[in-house]
């Protein structure tokens, strides 16, 4: 589904601070699996997972999304591609305060034009499934560390995406929590989603629920 | 009720507002245009010249028909036309000499 | 719903939210904007209200006024003046005036007394306006006595106080019959203030001006055109003064309002970074803070006029009382005729609502071409 061959990153490129965060990644992602990338800080996973989500564009390098070339593409097309494939949950969980939970997971369908009251169906669905009815009115701020997940999570799920990009999704979780996320990510797989996630918890990447673990070290693959 | 459709219908309403104060423009009351028409005919009849919005010097009170030289010329409690003249308090002594002079001198003002 | 629109509301509704975060903040922003929309639009909407009054209502003074000149001071008309003007072709009907200042010690307010035909006033009577009546309590059938400039009192009776309605051009008026007028002043006989000409053709009244001109070189003519001219430089004169005095205030709202919609928090460019990552294009951000910039300005943009437009045509601009009525005592009560110069609107509505959103994009426009990776990246 997804083919990413030779990437290659740089920041600061031509600066005297130029860093390669990627030295070319050949790599093939299936849909319907759930990937774990590992690797300790600094090793490039997130770059890549920037890279494949289309939130940035690799230095050389193709990407191939559901066999199109979507690496050279100009901002609005990537930004398409972004909001109808993928969803992210971001490690901060990266919620807007002041803001309602309800309020922050319809935001990113506002540019779609869908009508609001649809949103909100789609959204009180989505908290349904996630146990989170509930809080739906209630300012984020307000939420504790899981429920703030939970509504990241339904934020990421909210224009129905086929791919669930996940960034340290446990880092910020007790064991129950992350046990508790790890169940919600096998609900995606049964849904038909292609799930990547970047973790060094071996409660993530040991756990069944993870079809495949990719390691990476210094920008490069290491053996799985 | 979304906060878009309230901040939308105030905007709207005030947009009337707006709308009707300016159509009341193009339609003038009946009562104004006679009150116009009749200070018209008060002008003509009186042959005046001039608005008696500011009645404090005769350079002020008729600027129409004031000559060149007129703002130094008035009581000294006048002041001449310049901004800082309309921000500045005359001198009080100044219209207090006048007071005692009014009337006692022998040649018209 | 058309996708575009409702798009639209969905914009509106996240910078309406937004907004509400920092209720206090902007509510106070928009109610420092409104006020400074009222106070320029009230300046705008009297000052043109004024200035149509003037020039409708003083259409109908003397096409020429004739002055006589004597060092540079406007001097009175000798006898016999009028007859030495002959007759001149066009003119209808030459008149002399009688007119002067008199200073009230009572209110130290100057007064325009004026002489009149005696079928008008009889001797011993006098009309005078409504803000002088209002001042000195006068009705008809009062008596009162001024001190001539010669030092002898006088006492007239009132017969008439002129109406309310004409108090913009007859507040300080007193009417007297002639014989009273030269009595009172002591004016020379067969002397007059100054010649009031009415030409029939206005295409004629610069001939006949070069004509007075040349026949009588110690003369001046004032024609109804300059007299109406006056009237816009007046004004002009006065709203200088009021915008000077007000070019701090606006200084000191465009200082806040520089500071409020482009010291972009490192709060709001983490939203802005947040939205992006979610799917939100560049344009979209721009976008809504389009929308809260239009919705702020032109909120206080229509606020402000109509609070201004009810301050001057209902409540008689009494804001600008003091300024306008500067030293004198005497000002008078006055309700405008509603118009409005659309131009002049047009342009405080593009000076309000414009430069507010602009400062509102400018570093939204450089918050919102950061990659969206940024958020993942901190």
């Amino acid at each position: 589904m997804i083919e990413l061959s030779n990437i290659k990153k740089a920041f600061n490129q031509g600066q005297p601070n130029e860093y390669w965060a990627l030295h070319g990644i050949d790599l093939a992602l299936e849909a319907g699996k759930v990937t774990a990338f590992r690797g300790p800080s600094g090793s490039g996973k997130t770059t890549l997972l920037t890279i494949v989500g289309c939130l940035s564009r690799p230095t050389s390098g193709r990407v191939r999304f559901k066999g199109e070339d979507i690496s050279g593409l100009p901002e609005r097309f990537l930004t398409d591609i972004r909001r109808q494939s993928f969803g992210f949950v971001f490690q901060q969980f990266n919620l807007i305060k002041g803001l309602s939970a309800l309020e922050n997971v319809i935001l990113p369908a506002f540019p779609t034009g869908r009508p609001r009251h649809e949103l909100v169906t789609a959204a009180e669905g989505i908290f349904d499934q996630l146990k989170l009815g509930h809080r739906s009115t209630a300012k984020v701020e307000w939420l504790s560390g899981g429920e703030q997940q939970r509504v990241a999570i339904a934020r990421a799920l909210i224009n129905d995406p086929e791919v669930i990009i996940a960034d340290e999704p446990t880092a910020n979780l007790d064991t129950a929590l992350s046990k508790e996320f790890m169940s919600i990510l096998e609900g995606f797989t049964a849904t038909g989603k292609t799930v990547l996630l970047t973790s060094h918890d071996p409660l993530v990447v040991d756990s069944t629920a993870v079809h495949r673990v990719v390691g990476m070290r210094d920008g490069r693959l290491t053996e799985d | 009720m979304r906060p878009s459709s309230v901040v939308i219908g105030l905007l709207a309403a005030l947009v009337l507002v707006v709308l009707a104060l300016l159509a009341s423009i193009l339609h003038p009351a009946e009562t104004d245009m006679q009150k116009l028409a009749d200070n018209r005919a008060i002008v003509e009849k009186y042959g005046l010249t001039d608005l008696a919005l500011f009645t404090e010097a005769r350079y002020t009170r008729h600027p129409s028909q004031a000559d060149l030289h007129s703002a130094f010329q008035d009581h000294p409690g006048a002041l001449e036309h310049f901004p800082t003249g309309s921000l500045l308090a005359p001198r009080p002594s100044s219209i207090n000499s006048h007071e005692s002079l009014a009337g006692k001198t022998t040649s018209p003002d | 719903m058309n996708p575009w629109l409702e798009k639209q509301r969905h914009l509106i509704d996240f910078t309406l939210a937004s907004l509400g975060r920092r209720k206090t903040k902007n509510i106070g922003l928009l109610l420092a904007y409104t006020l400074l929309v009222f106070v320029l639009a009230s300046l705008t909407l009297f000052t043109h209200a004024l200035r149509s009054e003037a020039s409708f209502v003083l259409a109908g003074s003397p096409e020429v006024i004739l002055q006589r000149m004597v060092a540079g001071r406007h001097d009175l008309i000798p006898p016999n003046y009028i007859e030495k003007i002959g007759r001149i072709r066009g003119v209808q009907k030459k008149e002399g005036r009688l007119w002067g200042y008199y200073y009230d010690t009572v209110l130290n307010a100057n007064y325009t007394f004026m002489a009149r035909s005696a079928d008008e006033v009889a001797d011993g009577y006098i009309m005078v306006g409504n803000a002088l009546a209002r001042e000195r309590g006068l009705a008809a059938h009062n008596t009162i006595s001024f001190r001539s400039y010669s030092g002898k009192l006088f006492t007239f009776e009132v017969s008439a106080v002129l109406s309310p309605d004409s108090e913009l051009l007859s507040a300080d008026l007193v009417l007297l019959s002639e014989n009273d007028f030269r009595r009172f002043f002591e004016y020379p006989a067969g002397h007059f203030t100054d010649i009031a000409l009415s030409v029939a053709n206005p295409q004629e009244v610069r001939n006949i001006a070069a004509k007075l001109s040349s026949a009588l070189p110690d003369s001046r003519p004032i024609l109804r055109e300059e007299v109406l001219r006056t009237y816009q430089s007046v004004f002009d004169w006065r709203e200088g003064i009021v915008l000077t005095v007000l070019a701090g205030a606006i200084l000191a709202f465009a200082i806040l309002a520089w500071e409020k919609a482009s010291g972009l928090s490192a709060e709001e460019k983490r939203e802005i970074g947040i939205l992006k990552a979610i799917g939100w294009e560049t344009g979209d951000v721009i976008r809504m803070k389009t929308w809260e910039g239009l919705l702020i300005s032109l909120s206080a943009f229509l606020l402000g006029f109509i609070a201004a437009y009810v301050h001057v045509f209902h409540f008689d601009a009494a804001v600008f009382e003091p300024v306008l009525k500067g030293w004198s005592v005497l000002y008078p009560r006055f309700t405008l005729v509603p118009t409005v110069d659309g131009l002049q609107i047009a342009t405080l509505f593009f000076f309000t609502v414009f430069p507010y959103t602009a400062a509102v994009l400018v570093p939204i426009w450089r918050a919102a071409i950061t990659d969206p990776d940024a958020v993942m990246r901190a």
